[in-house]
């Protein structure tokens, strides 16, 4: 069931290419289908979860036997986790794209093309597999960007297929290296993760394979390419790169680097924990003085992701179960910022300069958007009752445990959060200001369309549920870093 | 020798005999019956010859599948040069294909003949392990190359490239030849094999670290290495489109595979020279040419307006990427290498297609002439798409298996050391920096939109059948690599190396 997604998601992007470019409507059609089909997949999947020591082997076939590489996919937790928030985004994406109209059918054969990778690298449990899934992914962001995007798309959409690719490039070395070096003759992650590679090795190798999928995670200081890829990406793009495509990096990192290299986990720990928390800070800081309204949002995914780095390195369950819950929580809000300020403002006001949509009066010809943009708000604050409060409680708990002062500085930064984030919903939202009449824009803005209101009720709906039963997803994740995937790193760590 | 040897060995060189056959015919056909006739027509006869010529002699390969030496090495076929002549018979009849549609010529018949002797040099070329042999097929190969690439009459550019490319590769034959004749004076012996035992009871040799740096810049310039690789833009540029394909495709095929066999064969011995004094092996020369072949032809291609160019520098790029594949252990050298530049041809090949519809209907090669190709042309514009990918390295197309299993090739190692990871993290890296201009092409075919008036193209029927045959056949190699390889690899074990 859970393999459907990645097919249901390729053929999707097939059928919506095949479509004719003169009927969008045919291809939106295609692609809603498609997206609930692949939500329903993951969902059905996380229902029907069969566990052995925590992982459920999807499929397993060999494929380039010369090269000991299996097509293997396997599901344990944090994949259903994620597998749950790629569907997710991937409805909402669909639905906050509904007034595409130029070459709508290339567009979501694209956004499936991407979906689809990431569903792949969710559930693969062989590096090669896992590899080819997440460079699958690459490509249909630059065009995303490049075609359908706004600000300085063409910088943008290279910027972020490059870095991409270098962070790709670099875990490569790293998994042929180790892949050479093993001397196993196995790309699978769970014999990898059983074999201990020489300390020296790892000395090099961890922070080679993690900083190279840390950098699609927006790691400080390589974060420079989420902002920009952000603002200029079309809003369901933004909406998946927020949402899912960061998770991948983070997802790579815990995956891949951790359980691979424990003991290179342990000599870089603190040096990691530095830099996710100068993302934390840094991120917010920044988004504190940004004109752009994206730009808020994109440095505000930085600092976010900055937690979840950070819960990676504490080494405790507590704060990985954190990291992997803040990778949920914040490809939802994420998801739902972005799809305020790009579809819902952006589209109809045509700036997203803060002091030009100041004087607009926002609440009153969009209070739709208002109000989900201050629900929103308050859970990307981490207010109680959504699902980010949890998730950087237990980052900062597990943080705590490991490094109390860095834990300290990210509270800092939890705290400009609430700034940046009341600052901006006053100003675009709430000002004081007269409204100017604006001379293009004669006629009331357009009143939000249902798709929106639905994609939106969506969002909201999943933060809300998970940060009132949080439990609906830590059952899920916490028995799986109890799996054997996870036993090299258990024993490197020693307990 | 008595008549039933000679009759065995006429078996044995029967798909190099219907080849050169099939040129005379070609040739006869077109001078003696069709002068009067259009020249499409023309075209297609001598293209579907050349096909059929060409077909044959794949199906004579299927049909005898032979095992033999013949001299002493002069003639040898096993199972993997069989398959490497049959992907260059396939390279040959998509050139043919392409060349259909093209106006570049009235000499139709001179044109496929050239083309089918060229053919024939390269079976040869694949099919020895004799030094003598290897040098006389590889110049019947490289005369009929410049020819063809001055085939154009009427365009200065053609007969600049032609000059370029002659000057240069007379001088790497001379360079050639000198090495082969130096490692005959030291060894006695013109077979490969043979040499490699002598080489090997020698000790370490200056004469043959000479030997060898000769050798290395004549094989250096067939498969435009830097430094040698100065005449490769230009031929690429200024030769008929067709005859580009051929130059970047087949001959690289042949060319790579001979330049491992001799380096790995003949020089086994002398992989990493001696300790003392200043006996140099090929694995540090070749390391050498193999980085600056990457790094050079990478940044190069950033700066091309010119697709033709771009695809020269990507070229010796990849010609780069593949000598990395030559420093792996065992079987897994030629067979990285082999699934490597084979893929790499078909890509190109089908690269070409694309560039030739749009410089016939463009009317240019220029990065700008692209755009807006994927309304005007979408069929089109997917397979270059995928085509270009493939070079840069994306999964899953063939391009990334193939640079995948030459790093991982290289890198695997008895031992728990990694003395090319220097050469696996450079090529990587400079992968990136090739997304970058592949992407600057797709950037002009997808996102750049064309004028109001720019009309859809009218792309050749045949043209666009090959394209869209090698871009599923690129798609497939991808997701399911085993193909070829698993073939590749059993040719390989059945020759016991």
């Amino acid at each position: 069931m859970l393999a459907w997604t990645i097919y249901l998601s390729f053929a999707g992007a097939l059928l919506c290419l095949l479509t004719p470019r003169t009927n969008p409507r045919a291809t939106r059609a295609v692609a809603l289908a498609t997206a609930l089909g692949g939500l329903f997949c993951a969902l059905a999947g996380a229902v029907q979860f069969k566990s052995v020591n925590g992982l459920e082997v999807v499929a397993n076939i060999r494929w380039i036997p010369a090269l000991g590489i299996n097509y293997s996919l396997v599901a344990d937790g944090i994949s259903l986790t994620l597998l749950l928030l790629t569907g997710i985004a991937a409805v909402a994406g669909v639905l906050f794209s509904w007034n595409i109209e130029h070459r709508t059918n290339e567009f979501f054969a694209f956004f499936f093309a991407l979906i689809g990778g990431v569903y792949g690298v969710f559930l693969s449990a062989d590096l090669f597999l896992l590899f080819v899934f997440y460079e699958i992914a690459i490509v249909p962001k630059y065009f995303l960007i490049a075609i359908w995007g706004s600000t300085r798309r063409d910088y943008a959409a290279m910027k972020l297929a490059l870095y991409s690719f270098i962070g790709s490039g670099m875990v490569l070395v790293g998994m042929l290296a180790a892949y050479a070096i093993s001397g196993l003759g196995t790309f699978d992650l769970n014999t990898l993760a059983h074999y201990s590679f020489a300390p020296e090795f790892q000395r090099w190798a961890f922070p080679l394979v993690f900083v190279g999928f840390a950098i699609l995670a927006g790691m400080w200081p390589f974060h420079t390419w989420a902002p920009t890829g952000h603002s200029a990406a079309p809003t369901a793009a933004s909406m998946l790169l927020a949402g899912v495509v960061m998770k991948l990096g983070a997802y790579g990192c815990l995956r891949v680097a951790m359980t691979l290299f424990p003991e290179g986990l342990k000599m870089w720990q603190h040096e990691l924990a530095a830099l996710a928390v100068m993302g934390i800070v840094y991120g917010a800081l920044v988004a504190l003085v940004q004109k752009d309204f994206k730009f808020v949002i994109g440095y505000s995914s930085v600092s976010h992701m900055g937690f979840v780095l950070l819960g990676l390195v504490t080494l405790n369950e507590i704060g990985w179960s954190g990291a992997v819950l803040q990778m949920f929580s914040h490809g939802v809000i994420a998801g739902l910022l972005f799809g305020v300020v790009g579809r819902m403002v952006y589209d109809r006001a045509h700036t997203r300069e803060l002091d030009a949509l100041e004087v607009m009066g926002l609440s009153r010809a969009l209070p739709f958007a208002a109000v989900t943009f201050v629900i929103a708000g308050f859970a990307s604050m981490g207010m109680p009752g959504f699902s980010g409060f949890i998730a950087e409680l237990q980052v900062l708990i597990g943080a705590w445990q490991a490094f109390p002062k860095l834990a300290m500085i990210a509270g800092v930064g939890i705290v400009i959060g609430v700034v940046y984030t009341l600052k901006t919903t006053a100003k675009v939202f709430f000002s004081d200001k007269p409204v100017k009449a604006d001379p293009h824009h004669e006629h009331a803005l357009e009143p939000i369309s249902v798709p929106e209101r639905l994609g939106a009720a969506l969002l909201i709906f999943c933060t809300v549920v998970v940060g009132l039963f949080p439990r609906l997803l830590l059952d899920l994740i916490v028995p799986s870093f109890k799996s054997p995937l996870f036993d090299g790193l258990r024993k490197g760590l020693g307990w | 020798m008595n008549t039933s040897d000679y009759f065995q060995l006429f078996a044995a060189v029967a798909p190099e005999i219907i080849v050169v056959l099939t040129a005379l015919l070609v040739l006869a056909t077109d001078l003696l019956g069709m002068q009067d006739l259009p020249r499409s027509y023309r075209m297609s006869v001598a293209a579907g010859l050349t096909t059929v010529g060409c077909a044959g002699a794949t199906a004579w390969m299927f049909i005898n599948p032979t095992v033999g030496t013949w001299h002493g090495g002069m003639f040898v076929i096993d199972p993997l040069n069989e398959l490497v002549k049959g992907v260059i018979l396939v390279l040959t009849v998509l050139t043919a294909i392409l060349s259909i549609e093209t106006r570049f010529t009235r000499h139709c018949g001179e044109y496929f003949a050239l083309l089918l002797l060229a053919t024939a040099g390269m079976m040869m070329l694949s099919s020895t392990e004799n030094l003598l042999m290897i040098f006389a097929s590889l110049e019947l190969l490289s005369l009929s190359l410049y020819i063809l690439v001055a085939f154009d009459k009427s365009s200065r550019h053609s007969a600049e490239a032609a000059l370029k490319y002659f000057l240069f590769g007379g001088l790497s034959a001379a360079f050639l030849l000198y090495g082969f004749s130096l490692i005959y004076g030291l060894t006695g012996t013109t077979n490969v094999l043979k040499t490699a035992y002598k080489l090997f009871l020698l000790g370490p040799d200056t004469m043959a670290t000479v030997a060898l740096v000769m050798i290395v810049v004549g094989f250096g310039f067939k498969v435009a290495a830097v430094p040698f690789h100065l005449w490769s833009p230009d031929a690429y540029q200024g030769a008929p489109l067709p005859c580009a394909a051929f130059i970047a495709s087949g001959s690289k095929v042949a060319s790579f595979f001979v330049f491992a066999k001799v380096m790995l064969f003949g020089f086994n011995q002398l992989g990493w020279g001696a300790e003392e004094g200043a006996v140099v092996g090929w694995i540090p020369l070749l390391s050498m040419v193999a980085a600056a072949s990457m790094v050079l032809g990478n940044f190069a291609a950033i700066r091309q307006t010119s697709v033709r160019r771009l695809l020269a520098y990507s070229a010796i790029a990849h010609a780069g990427y593949i000598l990395v594949g030559f420093f792996a252990v065992g079987n897994a050298a030629f067979a990285s290498v082999v699934f490597y530049v084979a893929t790499y041809a078909l890509t190109t090949v089908g690269a070409f297609g694309v560039l030739g519809v749009v410089e016939a209907q463009v009317g240019g090669d220029q990065l700008k002439d692209f755009a807006g190709l994927s309304k005007r042309a979408p069929v089109l514009a997917a397979c270059l798409m995928v085509f270009l990918l493939s070079l840069a390295g994306i999964p899953p197309l063939a391009g990334f298996f193939g640079k995948f299993y030459l790093f991982a090739a290289a890198l695997k190692n008895e031992g728990h050391t990694l003395p090319f990871l220097w050469l696996v993290i450079l090529g990587i890296a400079m992968s990136c920096v090739s997304l970058y201009y592949y992407l600057q092409v797709l950037k002009q075919v997808f996102v750049v939109e064309s004028d109001e008036q720019a009309r859809p193209l009218a792309v050749p029927f045949l043209t666009q059948a090959v394209t869209v045959l090698l871009a599923a056949v690129i798609i497939l190699l991808g997701c399911a690599p085993n193909w070829l390889l698993t073939p590749l690899q059993e040719a390989i074990v059945e020759m016991g190396w």
